[in-house]
């Protein structure tokens, strides 16, 4: 843009006389990142605008490339736990459970039934924990700053649970082929159903404070719709697919990798497909998921956590492809195994690429401010884009 | 600026006007975050977070732009296409400004010591005064490094920043 500089002929002595001078009104290019705050990370969005209209938007990604498929390549499988807890940095339990789960399949070895029950809790727990970060985040980006600090309070006690049992409050490297590092420690049972009962409290407080409000429902009602079809054609998944109608889960559809159907537990879905129709999927799914925790406890099997595997891990040759559902959609990890200690290629589906891919359709044609409100409900995180 | 820069604030008469500068300097740093990977998290946690609150000992992480900034907090891992936004972003800050380097990835690349995109280390690239390891830290350690970062801002001599000394990092925990 060189339109701000001024024009000589304004300073003569006509100056009055051409104060009705035509300002030029062609597109603006506006870039929105990659340091910006609305935007969870580093996205670059090259946003072309006419007015305050958007005409064109380009997501330019890989800001945040840490080159993960290359260095698989390099570790060992129990290595290679602690990279994959930071590709999603928010859930990072259940970004092991699928590679864990593929590295088991292929070595043909079933994790005891304990570990199976505790790897779910755990994962709903970052379920819970990913998700009371996206319904704080979203208040704050359509301006309602409280929600952000509900949520922030109320994922802290979610992760002083994870941190009790696991020993890391983020990432976690608790998964162990086979079963998990060292069983739950004492009185954890007890505790955890305390918070659960807790986080129902607060999913009913985020439902008063945030859903009724009629701002809230202004901006987001009818904003960023995403059809069916069309989501699941550009590979839309988890909570955005489930808010634009599809009834789709790995959690209930996909391989049965962890003991999801010992409980009873539903999905939710919503006609609308808009911003408003994602938050309240995943304010639904956060309940959902206590109430699954609540049962898993009570079900909560005694027994070994650790099958027998052998000292030095070899998994033999063959391919695998496992998908799990985790809280940003789906996840999967495709693995070629020669027999060594560490996979001979890894090839990682994460759920925010597909997600975010659909953005330059989503954008075309809405206002600036709700650029940000349709980016915070599709919910991403950059590490997730870019691996 | 001749009394910033030429060292007479520290030493006769004139040591407590330094002092009551440096105090108030210590107590209104404005700081621009730079949130970048899962640190980002934590440090929003020790910002935003009703638990940690960092408000509470003067730090105001809510400037728009780097312009308005005394400090920098780079907080995650830093790819080599990122590098270069942030020595932009660096050089915009006005002196005297202060960098703190969060997490292990930004101080020597973390678990991604041996990949082909990832910046080993942001004092590459512009000089760091707080370290603060971990993967990623606890807000609790975050808050230590902004404490010890305010000690040396309320001791140093900002003649010396000016002449390029007393630049020696911290390390939380070190």
């Amino acid at each position: 843009m060189t339109s701000f500089e001024v024009d000589p002929k304004l300073y003569s002595p006509l100056a009055d006389s051409q104060l009705n001078v035509e300002l030029d009104t062609g597109d603006m290019i506006l870039n929105i990142g990659p340091q910006h705050p609305a935007t969870h990370g580093t996205l670059r969005l090259v946003v072309r605008l006419d007015g305050e209209r958007v005409i064109k938007a380009d997501p330019v990604i890989g800001y945040m490339h840490r080159g993960y498929e290359k260095l698989t390549e390099y570790r060992t499988y129990p290595q290679i736990t602690t990279l994959v807890n930071r590709i999603d940095w928010l859930s990072s339990f259940a970004n092991e459970v699928p590679f864990i789960g593929a590295a088991e399949k292929l070595m043909n070895i079933e994790a005891t039934p304990r570990a199976l029950y505790i790897r779910t809790i755990l994962t709903e727990m970052a379920r819970i924990s990913t998700f009371l970060l996206f319904l704080g985040e979203m208040g704050l980006q359509v301006g309602a700053i409280t929600p952000a600090f509900f949520g922030f309070r109320d994922r802290e006690y979610t992760l002083n649970l994870i941190e009790s049992a696991t020993g890391g409050r983020f990432h976690p490297n608790y998964n162990r082929i086979g079963g998990l590092k060292e069983d739950l420690p004492w009185g954890w049972v007890a505790e955890c159903r305390n918070t659960m009962k807790k986080m129902l409290d607060s999913c009913d407080e985020f439902e008063d404070l945030v859903m009724g409000n009629p701002i809230f429902q202004a901006r987001t009602r009818g904003i960023g719709i995403i059809p069916a079809e069309l989501g699941a054609s550009y590979g839309v998944s988890g909570s955005n697919l489930r808010a634009s109608g599809v009834d789709w889960d790995l959690r209930r559809d996909g391989e049965p990798l962890l003991p999801y159907n010992e409980i009873e537990w539903k999905t939710f879905t919503h006609q609308d497909g808009d911003s408003f129709a994602r938050y309240w999927v995943r304010l639904q799914e956060t309940r959902e998921s206590a109430r699954m925790i609540l049962q898993l406890l009570e079900q909560l099997p005694a027994g070994p956590i650790m099958a027998k595997v052998p000292r030095i891990i070899k998994v033999p040759e063959g391919e695998i492809y496992v998908n799990a559902e985790n809280p940003l959609g789906e996840m999967g990890y495709y693995i070629i195994s020669k027999g060594a200690t560490g996979p001979f290629r890894v090839k990682i589906r994460t759920a925010s690429f597909s997600n975010v891919s659909i953005l330059p359709w989503l954008l075309q044609g809405i206002y600036v401010p709700d650029v940000i409100t349709v980016l915070a409900s599709l919910y991403f995180i950059l590490g997730d884009i870019d691996r | 600026m001749g009394l910033m820069t030429n060292g007479t604030l520290r030493k006769g008469a004139l040591k407590p006007i330094g002092d009551l500068l440096n105090y108030s300097r210590k107590y209104s740093l404005w700081m621009f975050q730079w949130g970048l990977a899962c640190c980002a998290i934590e440090m929003g946690v020790a910002l935003a977070g009703p638990r940690y609150d960092v408000m509470r000992l003067g730090v105001i992480p809510f400037p728009a732009s780097p312009r308005q900034a005394d400090l920098i907090v780079i907080s995650g891992t830093v790819t080599d296409k990122m590098a270069p936004v942030i020595l932009r972003l660096y050089e915009q800050m006005p002196d005297p400004k202060y960098v703190i380097s969060m997490g292990s990835c930004a101080n020597c690349g973390g678990p991604y010591w041996d990949s082909y995109s990832v910046t080993k280390g942001i004092d590459q690239i512009i000089p760091v005064d707080v370290y603060v390891p971990g993967c990623p830290p606890r807000p609790e350690a975050f808050i230590q490094g902004i404490v010890m970062l305010q000690e040396r801002i309320q001791n140093e001599d900002p003649a010396n920043r000016w002449q390029g000394k007393g630049w020696e990092p911290i390390v939380v925990g070190g």
